[in-house]
């Protein structure tokens, strides 16, 4: 059962891979791409729902307009030739989940022609991603497999259709051949989708939650011996869904399909899917030129004109797009290029960018969502944004240590507090008590305490070592229940050493 | 009270007229159109549903109306309509005359429905028609075979031979059609009935089931060029759910067909298509033609020969451009959402895909069969640039052809169909034979522009011939003028409207 692999190393080594990735993303717009019927994510089946998405005899399609304009956003921001006229056609085939048995999709004439897109990999190269269109179309409803093992159709004693599905908006992004990755060609898939995953969320046309199935990419791989050898025959792994998957299945492919040609064999041109449980690719249906979706242009919908003039107007509201954003942050933060990606790894920009928006420094505010914050949401398995503590508190929290007002062992325990729902950092500083001991005469006092407690460490202070004045700092704290500033008590040790 | 059978005879402006009078209600007309219904299907089954109990009600609701609120109302307000089984009504069962369809109710009103009860048209039910509009005699229903009311031997034409002997054997003053190639306008002209085919555009089809979705348009069905008009004035105009509705309102066709009753053609440039007429044409087709059209000569209008030398490929491009498009449209009968379910046989596989093949195996009739393969094949790969692609060619050269035409005239005339009413299996045999009765019709639907059949006369035989008239795209009110006059030059010459040759043996008895 188990398929002979190569070792990654080798199979590299060995063969030049070709990849290819067609991106689903589903649009968020209000309602769906030919009908008024709303869209929302975990309603009861079957009840979002017109004469239009479920088919019925005599409906007809009408443009949703803001798909159009979501589309064309997409388009300008992976660079994309935005054509004039565009056109859609029916790709027919039959399946319970078509409402029509007709996809309407666009074929020949796409909305969105060539472009590209950069994406950086982890050690800051940059790799271009030629697109070769980014086209409008509608999904299907969806199928459960009730009876079976795993919920598939093997098996299954019955289904069950939903239609809700039927009709979401969708723009599907193809590349061109992505050559030259060479053993990179995982790395590179993955930053690809990240980046569109960006791109979906910073232009908000997409929830681009792949988990919901939002973004779901079909994975093709080829394998060459030499660049210079015409593309190889290519697998199709379809609808692969999480950023792993994706860089994972390439990476099983690369293995799989080296080991056969290797020995001489040859590849089935087949779609296949990705298994989470093995971490491996299964084979699915064999593809073959017989596939013959009849494509024809649809007549019940007048060819999309795109005027120039509108894509300006679009074009006037596009936001900055996240690599650049990540650059022109970097560079007002101050940060290298490691914290940044530190940043970008922990999903932390927008969070860091409001709370220093709000007052904090970056480094403060780095400080917390990428020490304590970070910590909690892994603890509890969430994510950075979702924990019970805003920007605003995180600012507040940095203004009091500024102010004087806290010092760190008490700020900790003051974000511990705002976690828990106690109030904003003010409420809990009230509520506790929270007070930094920066009386003058209390805090001379404890210190002279400390050194006269320590004479060997007065000694070495006097001397230059300064690494003992943590001992110090620990005494006076102690002292003062926690309520002492470090910095007033290290001014304080220095002034009476010198004295 | 009026005569039940002068009632029904009468036009449906008359019967308007006769409403505002208060001289009858619309629960009157309804009524007398129920009895008639009753009397006449058993020879003549022009009906697949007929909805007496809910037209009833409709005509209560326009009676109880104030005299204020029927000020509001167009012009026809009242006045019961029968409805082409192909268009979807609420309520009430919608089949395409088809078995994959069979007690079907749709959940939803076509935009043209809406507009009829907007207007408060009772509607009297749903009649025959060939299976999803595909055919030119009516005999491809699954349902039943509707007959001429000139002959009850003879079909009505098709595919909308039901609307047409409806209204021609006064079982409905007003029927809607659905014409793809000529489907309103060839039981038009073997019914002796007017029948319109509006611009493509000019009324929404949604809520008209799609048979070829680029030729699809719905029209009207009546007895008077007048009654087209005013119906189509009240169908027609823009809809939002439809994208290939024209974004304007009707044409002023009444006001046309009222100028024309006038029969002052001067200035008015009448086009003969020459491809039109002439071989393969009935001799009694081409004599009542010829005589129509020097009656327009007479009544001042000039005459030219245009030709239009690329229409002899329409036929061709037609049954390449319609059958690809069925085969899309209808693949949606699946078994899966509404319609016909037949599960495979025990010892095939109970898989949704052989679910699918055996309901359409059984919901299916063979011509529809006929153009699902047809078309299929067509959209094959491989074979689309040559068929699709060119007839799609072919469908540019008939739209400059018309283009030409009408530098040269302002309307364009031509028999309607090339032979009268035939006998019930003579034509089933042998397709192509059948599809020869479009030859005249289908440019029109391939150019989009708008096209109307009217009654010139009996040929030798006895049966009606149909007299068209073809106008330039989104200019519908151009054929109404020059339809309305030669009907009331013809009117004239005959001494009475063509339908007083009628026979009516259904409404004997009906004056109780």
């Amino acid at each position: 059962m188990a398929e002979q692999l190569m070792k990654y190393s080798e199979a590299v080594k060995k063969f030049d891979p070709v990849i290819g990735l067609e991106t689903h993303v589903e649009l968020s717009t209000n309602t769906k791409l030919f009908c008024p019927a709303p869209i929302s994510f975990g309603a009861e089946p079957n009840t979002e729902l017109t004469p239009v998405s479920l088919g019925l005899p005599g409906s007809l399609p009408v443009i949703n307009e803001a798909a159009v304009d979501y589309a064309i956003k997409l388009g300008l921001a992976l660079h994309c030739q935005i054509n004039e006229w565009s056109q859609f056609s029916r790709k027919n085939y039959f399946y319970p989940d078509m409402p029509r048995d007709y996809q309407i999709s666009q074929y020949d004439k796409p909305t969105n022609g060539e472009g590209y897109l950069d994406v950086e990999l982890e050690d800051g190269t940059v790799f271009r991603v030629p697109i070769e269109r980014a086209h409008i179309e509608d999904d299907a409803g969806k199928n459960t497999h009730v009876g079976g093992a795993d919920g598939r159709i093997e098996g299954a004693d019955h289904s069950l259709v939903d239609y809700n599905r039927a009709g979401v908006p969708l723009i599907e992004i193809v590349t061109k051949p992505i050559e030259g990755a060479g053993d990179r060609a995982p790395e590179i898939a993955g930053a690809y989708m990240r980046a569109i995953r960006d791109i979906v969320r910073a232009l908000n046309i997409s929830h681009a939650r792949m988990e919901q199935g939002n973004m779901r990419a079909d994975v093709n791989v080829s394998l060459r011996r030499d660049p210079s050898d015409p593309f190889g025959t290519r697998s199709e792994t379809k609808n692969v869904n999480s950023f792993r998957g994706i860089e994972r299945t390439i990476q099983y492919e690369i293995r799989r399909q080296a080991a056969i040609l290797d020995k001489g064999g040859e590849i089935l041109q087949e779609t296949r899917h990705w298994d989470e449980a093995s971490q491996a690719t299964a084979g699915g249906r064999v593809k073959s030129d017989a596939d013959d979706y009849r494509y024809f242009p649809d007549p019940d919908l007048v060819m999309l004109h795109i005027t120039p003039e509108h894509v300006d107007e679009i074009r006037k509201q596009m936001p900055e797009m996240p690599r650049e954003r990540r650059n022109r942050l970097k560079g007002e933060w101050n940060f290298s290029d490691i914290e940044m990606r530190d940043v970008v790894n922990a999903d932390a920009l927008d969070l860091i960018e409001e709370t220093v928006k709000l007052g904090a420094t970056p480094a403060g505010a780095k400080k917390w969502w990428l020490g304590e914050l970070s910590r909690e949401a892994n603890a509890k398995g969430v994510a950075l944004e979702e924990l019970d503590i805003t920007p605003q508190a995180v600012a507040d929290v940095e203004r009091l240590i500024a102010d004087g007002k806290l010092n760190d062992k008490l700020a900790k325990q003051t974000v511990a507090f705002v976690l828990k729902g106690e109030g904003t950092p003010e409420q809990i500083v009230e509520a506790h008590g929270f007070k930094v001991v920066s009386d003058n005469g209390a805090l001379q006092a404890a210190v002279q305490e400390a050194l006269d407690a320590n004479p060997d460490v007065v000694e070495k202070l006097k001397g230059g070592n300064m690494k003992p004045m943590g001992a110090i700092i620990g005494a006076v704290m102690r002292a003062t229940k926690g309520q002492a500033d470090a910095k007033a008590v290290t001014k304080i040790v220095m002034e009476k050493i010198k004295g | 009270m009026t005569d039940t059978t002068e009632l029904v005879k009468l036009s449906a402006v008359q019967m308007a007229e006769k409403l505002r009078a208060k001289e009858i209600t619309s629960r009157d007309l309804v009524s007398a159109q129920l009895d008639v219904i009753d009397a006449a299907e058993p020879s003549i089954k022009a009906f697949l549903t007929v909805s007496g109990e809910a037209a009833l009600e409709q005509a209560d609701a326009f009676d109880n109306l104030s005299d204020s609120e029927k000020a509001e109302l167009p012009e026809l307000a009242g006045v019961p309509i029968a409805i082409k089984d192909m268009i979807v009504t609420k309520g009430i069962q919608t089949t395409a005359a088809s078995r994959i369809l069979e007690g079907w109710i749709p959940p939803y009103d076509a935009t043209v429905i809406e507009k009829l009860k907007a207007a408060h048209m009772p509607l009297l039910g749903k009649t025959n028609l060939d299976e999803f509009a595909q055919g030119s005699s009516t005999e491809h229903s699954a349902y039943q075979n509707t007959s001429n009311p000139w002959d009850v031997e003879r079909v009505p034409g098709g595919s909308g031979g039901g609307s047409a002997a409806a209204v021609s054997s006064f079982e409905a003053p007003l029927a809607l059609g659905t014409d793809t190639g000529g489907s309103i306008r060839q039981p038009g002209a073997l019914t002796g009935t007017v029948g319109v085919k509006p611009t493509y555009g000019g009324v929404s089809r949604f809520g008209a089931i799609a048979m070829a979705s680029s030729l699809d348009q719905i029209g009207p069905v009546t007895r008077t060029v007048l009654d087209s008009a005013l119906l189509q004035e009240i169908i027609g105009g823009h809809d939002k759910r439809d994208s290939t509705s024209i974004p304007e309102g009707p044409r002023p066709m009444v006001a046309a067909a009222r100028e024309g009753q006038r029969r002052d053609l001067k200035g008015l440039k009448v086009g003969l298509v020459k491809e039109l007429n002439g071989e393969g044409f009935q001799p009694g087709v081409e004599a009542r033609f010829h005589e129509a059209v020097d009656m327009l000569t007479a009544m001042g209008a000039e005459v030219v020969e245009v030709s239009c030398p690329n229409f002899k490929y329409s036929l061709g491009a037609y049954y390449i451009i319609m059958p690809s498009e069925v085969s899309s449209n209808l693949a949606r009968y699946d078994g899966m959402r509404y319609g016909l379910r037949v599960m495979p046989p025990e010892d095939v596989a109970q898989t949704a895909a052989n679910m699918m093949a055996y309901t359409r195996e059984a919901g299916f009739g063979d011509e529809v069969k006929r153009r699902i393969i047809l078309g299929t094949y067509a959209l094959s790969a491989g074979y689309y640039d040559a068929w699709y692609g060119s007839a799609q060619k072919v469908r540019t050269l008939i739209i400059n052809d018309f283009k030409k035409a009408f530098e040269q005239a302002d309307v364009l005339v031509s028999p309607t169909s090339p032979t009268t009413a035939f006998k019930f299996g003579e034509k089933m045999d042998d397709p192509l034979a059948m599809y020869m009765n479009d030859i005249a019709t289908i440019p029109a639907n391939l150019a989009g522009v708008p096209a109307m059949s009217i009654p010139a006369g009996l040929s030798d035989d006895g049966l009606p011939v149909g007299f068209q008239f073809i106008a330039p795209q989104q200019r519908d009110e151009v054929m109404y003028k020059p339809a309305a006059a030669l009907e009331a030059a013809l009117e004239e010459s005959w001494g009475a409207p063509i339908w007083s040759s009628l026979k009516t043996p259904w409404l004997d008895g009906l004056n109780k």
